[in-house]
């Protein structure tokens, strides 16, 4: 179901199903539940065949690059020297998306179970999940579902009587969105600062205490044992648009609609009918204005874009904007656009983990502009100051928190700059403009 | 901060335990850094020179290295902050839903009047946050460990009576 609302007809429910069930919750219930089935028959394939199937089934990560997941678990050294990791990233704190957060708290087992099988598919002892610090109730919640997973031998030195060894740990973070970038979160398991490390090289050869890693997305490993259950031709004819994006995707929607929350939906489908129909449509009295698809880290639409986008990797590109994490946020017309881009580049730069130039410089002074802007003190070579600062904070950094405030910026110049010009020609009132108030 | 009490060890008797139990989980000992902060924090509500110090001794690193990763999380105390610390999600999918009404009322009705400082009575301290990766339920609320759903003004005032 559509946590916290009943499920709708449009709803393909597959990783929601049991959301909302506390039952779930426990070893028994998740065992009812058909629960543990997909380890168990992975255990008895080899590694390399596992590996396979989630290749075929065509899953890509929903942590926001969307990367083929099997290709991913691929990298990895077939021949063991060393020993392997898993990260299982739970930091779920991209603005707008919160469908992690749910599926630990409703379906703790079903992370614990993916998490094993691609465990298994690596050839990896030890499992960390690295949970954002600020999540206290799933954090409780999926350490209570392992110690029940350890105590009925799914895990441990011989898991589920397989004579492997599955270890299993959480790791709490400590506040710093940057820990979602997959290299700042292996130095913050190794009781660092999150810095991004520089690629090469790539978390299959060094990762985590420097030995062969993958890291993947709470959402794409909770995926895996539906499509060891039943098959990956299954998994890849959930498809409504482009064969390249199938199965099922959690949109996690905030802002101005009538319903937000989760809603799981097959790829391709109509953003707009998410917007409309599942989500009840706009507050009373209120037209829709902008969205943001995929979490605060790609382009903006209009309502037009809004209203023929299709939700799925090649369908968001077609708009100008990326599928990212799934979090869709939704602007009716009373938002104010200048306000709001200031808001979200005071985000990035507030998170900058300030090691390029480009990044901790261009993000506060982003902030600064706009700031100036808005208190009506504005000039009209600003957006091109904006736009300049723009390009030269994309592509040359570490890691793409830098390009992703950029795009912000970039797209919200490029879709409302009437609103931009509003202030500098002072026909909006400067400091009047409270939140979502325009 | 004037230290009025004998710093009190953090790393003893159940605490050393469950310490040792996190170590092992890694193949170094630096790697149980964040979870022996988060465990003074608990202790003291902050964390302190004196617990870097012993965090840096118990863990063999220097006091300097805690410092720098202290201050990188947010979540870690520099200093001491009131009983009930309030964190309100203002970031633009709580904002436009009027995260920044809630922390006035926060800010009114627990006294602090301004952002970071702690009321008189020393109950609260009240600040903005980044996304608390819970958008579809604006405004979040955390109030130390709990985080509170769909919080508006009018809301506000019996929170602060249930924290006080
Ligand atoms: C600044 C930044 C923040 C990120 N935050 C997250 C996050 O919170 N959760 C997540 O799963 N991926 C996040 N990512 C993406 C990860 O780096 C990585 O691509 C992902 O976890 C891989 O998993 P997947 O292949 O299953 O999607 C972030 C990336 C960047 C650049
Ligand atoms: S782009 Fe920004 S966040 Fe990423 S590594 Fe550079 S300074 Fe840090
Ligand atoms: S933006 Fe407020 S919880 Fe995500």
């Amino acid at each position: 179901m559509g946590y916290p609302h009943k499920p709708h007809e449009k709803e393909t429910v597959i990783l929601s199903e049991y959301f909302g069930d506390a039952e779930a919750r426990s070893y028994d219930g998740w065992v009812k539940r058909g629960g543990y089935k997909a380890l168990k028959a992975s255990l008895e394939m080899q590694p390399a065949e596992v590996v396979e199937i989630v290749k075929s089934s065509g899953l890509r990560g929903r942590g926001g690059a969307g990367f083929p997941t099997g290709v991913k678990w691929s990298f990895m050294p077939k021949e063991k020297s060393k020993p392997h990791y898993l990260c299982c990233n739970a930091d779920e704190a991209e603005p707008g998306t919160f469908k992690d957060r749910e599926i630990m708290r409703w379906t703790p087992h079903a992370l614990i179970e993916g998490c094993a099988i691609a465990q298994y598919a690596i050839q990896a002892e030890i499992t960390y999940i690295y949970i954002r610090g600020e999540f206290t109730e799933p954090l409780r919640i999926m350490q209570a579902a392992l110690d029940d997973a350890y105590g009925n031998g799914v895990l441990g030195d011989n898991a589920m009587g397989s004579g492997r060894r599955l270890d299993m740990y959480i790791h709490r973070g400590a506040g710093a969105y940057i820990c979602g970038e997959e290299t700042a979160l292996m130095n913050s398991i190794e009781g660092q600062r999150g810095n991004p490390r520089i690629r090469p090289p790539f978390p299959a050869a060094s990762g985590v205490f420097g030995m062969p890693t993958t890291i993947n997305n709470v959402e794409t490993l909770a995926a895996v044992p539906h499509i060891i259950n039943r098959g990956p031709e299954w998994y890849k004819s959930l498809s409504l648009n482009n064969e390249k994006s199938c199965g099922t995707k959690l949109f996690s929607v905030s802002g101005h609609v009538q319903r937000p929350g989760n809603y799981e939906v097959t790829m391709g489908f109509p953003l707009g009918e998410l917007i409309n129909d599942l989500c009840g449509g706009m507050r009373q009295g209120r037209t829709l204005k902008a969205c943001i698809p995929g979490g605060s880290s790609v382009p903006i639409l209009n309502r037009e874009e809004t209203e023929s986008c299709l939700l799925d990797y090649e369908g968001c590109v077609e708009m100008g904007t990326m599928l990212g994490s799934g979090g869709v946020i939704v602007f009716d017309d009373s938002a104010d656009m200048v306000y709001q881009t200031m808001r979200l580049a005071r985000f990035y730069a507030h998170e900058s983990c300030a090691q390029c130039t480009q990044c901790r410089e261009g993000t506060g002074w982003t902030v600064r502009i706009l700031e100036r802007i808005l208190a009506g003190q504005g000039e009209p070579k600003d957006l091109d100051l904006l736009l300049d600062l723009a390009d030269q904070m994309t592509g040359k950094t570490i890691c793409v928190l830098s390009d992703s405030c950029a795009a912000v910026v970039i797209s919200t110049i490029k879709r409302f700059r009437n609103e931009f010009e509003a202030y500098m020609a002072g026909t909006r009132e400067p400091g009047v403009v409270a939140a979502g108030v325009g | 901060m004037e230290q009025t009490t004998e710093y009190a060890p953090v790393f003893t008797g159940d605490n050393r335990k469950r310490l040792d139990e996190v170590l092992a989980r890694y193949p170094a000992k630096r790697a149980g850094l964040l979870a022996a902060l988060w465990m003074v924090q608990e202790q003291h509500g902050w964390v302190s020179d004196e617990a870097m110090a012993e965090t840096a001794d118990v863990l063999g690193l220097t006091p300097s290295y805690i410092k720098g990763v202290v201050t990188f999380y947010t979540m870690y105390h520099q200093h001491p902050v009131g009983k009930t610390f309030v964190q309100v999600c203002t970031t633009t999918p709580c904002n436009i839903c009027g995260a920044e009404e809630v922390v006035e009322a926060f800010l009114e009705h627990t006294g602090c009047g301004d952002l970071g400082a702690t009321s008189p009575d020393g109950k609260f301290t009240v600040i903005e946050v980044e996304c608390l990766g819970a958008c579809g339920f604006a405004t979040p609320v955390m109030m130390n460990e709990d985080v509170i759903e769909n919080v508006t003004p009018e809301k506000v005032p019996d929170l602060v009576k249930q924290y006080s």
